[in-house]
């Protein structure tokens, strides 16, 4: 008797008082457009490319990216320059579609295509959310300062042979004997 | 034009101030379940949103008034009328205050419950003729339920007439002037706050419009305006109940002479709105047949026995 | 008060014709509860407020609750309406018409040779009490035993 007394009226007597006390609890909303709240860096928002420390853009136009997104809402066509080094003659991305899952900024090889904590592209026209590449290009470096692809590669383009990477051996002269 | 009972003045600002109380419900509930639940709630429309309303009305009217084609036109539009009518009829036998109020009638608790009981056709006739199995299985409980509380409701009220000598909710009111009814009357007050609940299915026995179970229940196929009367005949159903409970049990205008009479009726009319509120961010939901049972095997029984033991001790003082 | 007497009769004449033209079973009922409601009224002005309440608590507010709870158990769709409707047709009503109208007639005609006022006297809840528990107590209890043998097989069958 004692415990089902316990158990109904008492406890939810108890409920309302302790929900009656959250009252004097501060919110916990923040009041968004007047107060931004705190973006965390690996936050996945607006998708841009990034450029390399020389200025270079990093996309290499290998179309991992457009493989790995599921809702295919990346588009980019690959040309080279006269040096031989690959990139995106236009590089389409259809932020009408796109989940911000970051696999593309996973499957990229030369950490090219990068999400950012920006999350306030809202558009009035459709159209608008396709966005190309003179306006996903940024100047600098994204997330990852120091790394340029063609430095640590071992492709070989103008101006770098094949061994003049960065930690890159020469490569074996298979004609020779010597070791 | 002068303040007294039945009197134009009266009526029509009656009328004005328990519409525009109930309106301003929806932005006080929000407000208030906000706060138990660590958010701000609407606070942008207006200071401190207090225009919500507006913003909520202006919504509502302009919204599609949509009558499914599968629906009974007859009961479909008439459903929603009957809450709004009822319940402000009900409003007439409210003593407010000395001088401010509509009718001062002798049957005025048994008005009360002729109306509540009337209060069913609105759900049963809006589930019904919506012709949809979500709004037939709300009006099927909400019938039951509105039904068999009815009946607890009534009888854990006739331990107030008992002391009181009269049916009539004014004189109810001045018999209190020795002490409120609450202290003698505790179990009849207890049972008429849960059968008011019940009869207004508010949460936690919302149990006819169980969003997760049923959809929106016996309101599914109600829009616009129309789901309107009946969102705003929810909130009349509260202000009823609280003022209720205030005449009842807690000495209606009654209170140290320092403040005029209706501001002591609306201090206690809106601790009980509050308590109301608080109840709807606490509760959970009962089952439907956990209801039932607990209406007819627990609060039936107590609510019998309190009348018993309330009569037995009146007629030993006599 | 004398037109209101009036004017609720007339309401509730014409609401329980409706219940038995009305072809639709729930707009029936509904008719069925408005001219019970009217009567109700029709107490009220005679000077009965506590019967008048009583009309709309048990009758209006439960039995019929309980009536159209029925009907939506039932799931009665267009065929019932149809059937509703061949009942109601000219032919089929003729007959019971013609026998109805002559007990109208004769109600009438007892009624016209009556000599009678409206002269309302006030009946409050305390004179209907006391009559209860006075002279007729013992067909409340009787009529309790009734409801009691009613709740018991009603109990009986609810287990089967």
């Amino acid at each position: 008797m004692f415990t089902l007394f316990k158990d109904t009226l008492v406890s939810q007597v108890v409920t309302l008082w302790k929900v009656f006390a959250k009252i004097l609890v501060k919110a916990d909303t923040v009041q968004y457009p007047e107060e931004q709240p705190y973006m965390f860096p690996r936050w996945r928002g607006r998708i841009i490319l990034s450029r390399d420390p020389d200025g270079e853009e990093r996309c290499v136009a290998c179309n991992l990216c457009a493989v790995a997104c599921p809702v295919d809402c990346i588009a980019l066509q690959k040309t080279e320059d006269e040096e031989g080094r690959w990139y995106p003659e236009f590089f389409r991305i259809n932020f009408s579609r796109c989940i911000m899952c970051g696999f593309c900024e996973e499957a990229c090889p030369t950490n090219a295509i990068q999400l950012t904590p920006d999350f306030e592209m809202a558009e009035y026209v459709r159209q608008d959310m396709v966005w190309e590449k003179e306006d996903l290009l940024i100047s600098g470096t994204g997330k990852y300062h120091d790394y340029s692809f063609y430095n640590v590669c071992g492709k070989k383009i103008g101006g770098k042979d094949k061994g003049e990477a960065q930690n890159e051996a020469v490569p074996v002269n298979v004609r020779s004997l010597l070791p | 034009m002068t303040w007294e009972v039945g009197s134009p003045l009266s009526i029509i600002s009656i009328l004005a101030v328990v519409i525009v109380v109930a309106a301003m419900l929806i932005w006080v509930e929000r407000r208030l379940l906000s706060f138990w639940q660590e958010r701000l709630g609407p606070n942008r429309v207006g200071y401190f949103g207090l225009l919500q309303v507006v913003a909520d009305m202006i919504k509502i009217f302009y919204k599609e008034d949509w009558i499914p084609p599968f629906a009974d036109k007859f009961g479909f539009v008439l459903a929603p009328a009957i809450i709004m009518m009822v319940i402000l009829l009900s409003f007439a036998v409210v003593p407010f205050a000395p001088g401010v109020g509509v009718i001062d009638s002798n049957i005025g608790v048994l008005f009360m419950l002729a109306m509540a009981s009337l209060g069913a056709y609105s759900v049963m006739l809006g589930g019904l003729s919506s012709n949809n199995k979500y709004a037939l299985l709300g009006a099927l409980r909400a019938t039951a339920q509105m039904v068999s509380y009815e009946v607890f409701m009534g009888i854990s009220l006739l331990g107030v007439v008992a002391l009181s000598g009269s049916f009539n909710l004014r004189e109810i009111v001045l018999a209190q002037q020795d002490g409120w009814y609450v202290i003698p009357q505790f179990v009849g007050f207890v049972i008429f706050l849960i059968a008011g609940i019940a009869e207004s299915h508010r949460l936690p026995f919302d149990i006819p419009e169980a969003e997760q179970e049923i959809c929106a229940g016996y309101h599914t196929e109600y829009s616009g305006m129309k789901f309107g009367m009946f969102f705003v005949g929810e909130y009349l159903g509260l202000v009823l109940i609280s003022s209720l409970i205030t005449v009842l049990f807690f000495g209606g205008w009654l209170g140290p002479a320092f403040l005029p009479p209706i501001i002591w009726f609306s201090i206690k009319v809106f601790c009980f709105i509050g308590f109301f509120i608080l109840l709807r961010a606490a509760v959970p939901r009962p089952r439907y047949d956990q209801l039932m049972s607990y209406g007819w095997l627990v609060l039936l029984p107590i609510s019998l026995i309190n009348l018993l033991v309330t009569a037995a001790i009146i007629l030993s003082m006599q | 008060m004398i037109i209101l007497f009036y004017l609720a009769g007339a309401v509730a004449l014409i609401s329980t014709v409706a219940v038995i033209l009305q072809s639709n079973i729930v707009h029936a009922l509904i008719y069925l509860i408005l001219s019970l409601l009217a009567v109700a009224v029709v107490f009220y002005t005679l000077g009965a407020p506590f019967a008048a309440v009583l009309e709309a608590i048990v009758y209006a507010g439960a039995i019929m609750v309980l009536f159209l709870f029925v009907i939506m158990m039932l799931n009665l769709g267009k065929f019932s309406v149809d059937q509703e409707k061949s009942w109601t047709s000219g032919r089929v009503m003729l007959v019971p018409a013609i026998m109805s109208a002559i007990l109208l007639a004769q109600l009438i005609n007892v009624l016209r040779n009556y000599e009678h006022s409206i002269d309302v006297v006030e009946v409050g809840v305390l004179e209907v009490s006391a009559l209860l528990f006075g002279p007729y107590v013992l067909a409340v209890e009787l009529a309790s035993i009734l409801l009691l043998a009613g709740l018991v097989s009603a109990y009986h069958l609810a287990k089967k």
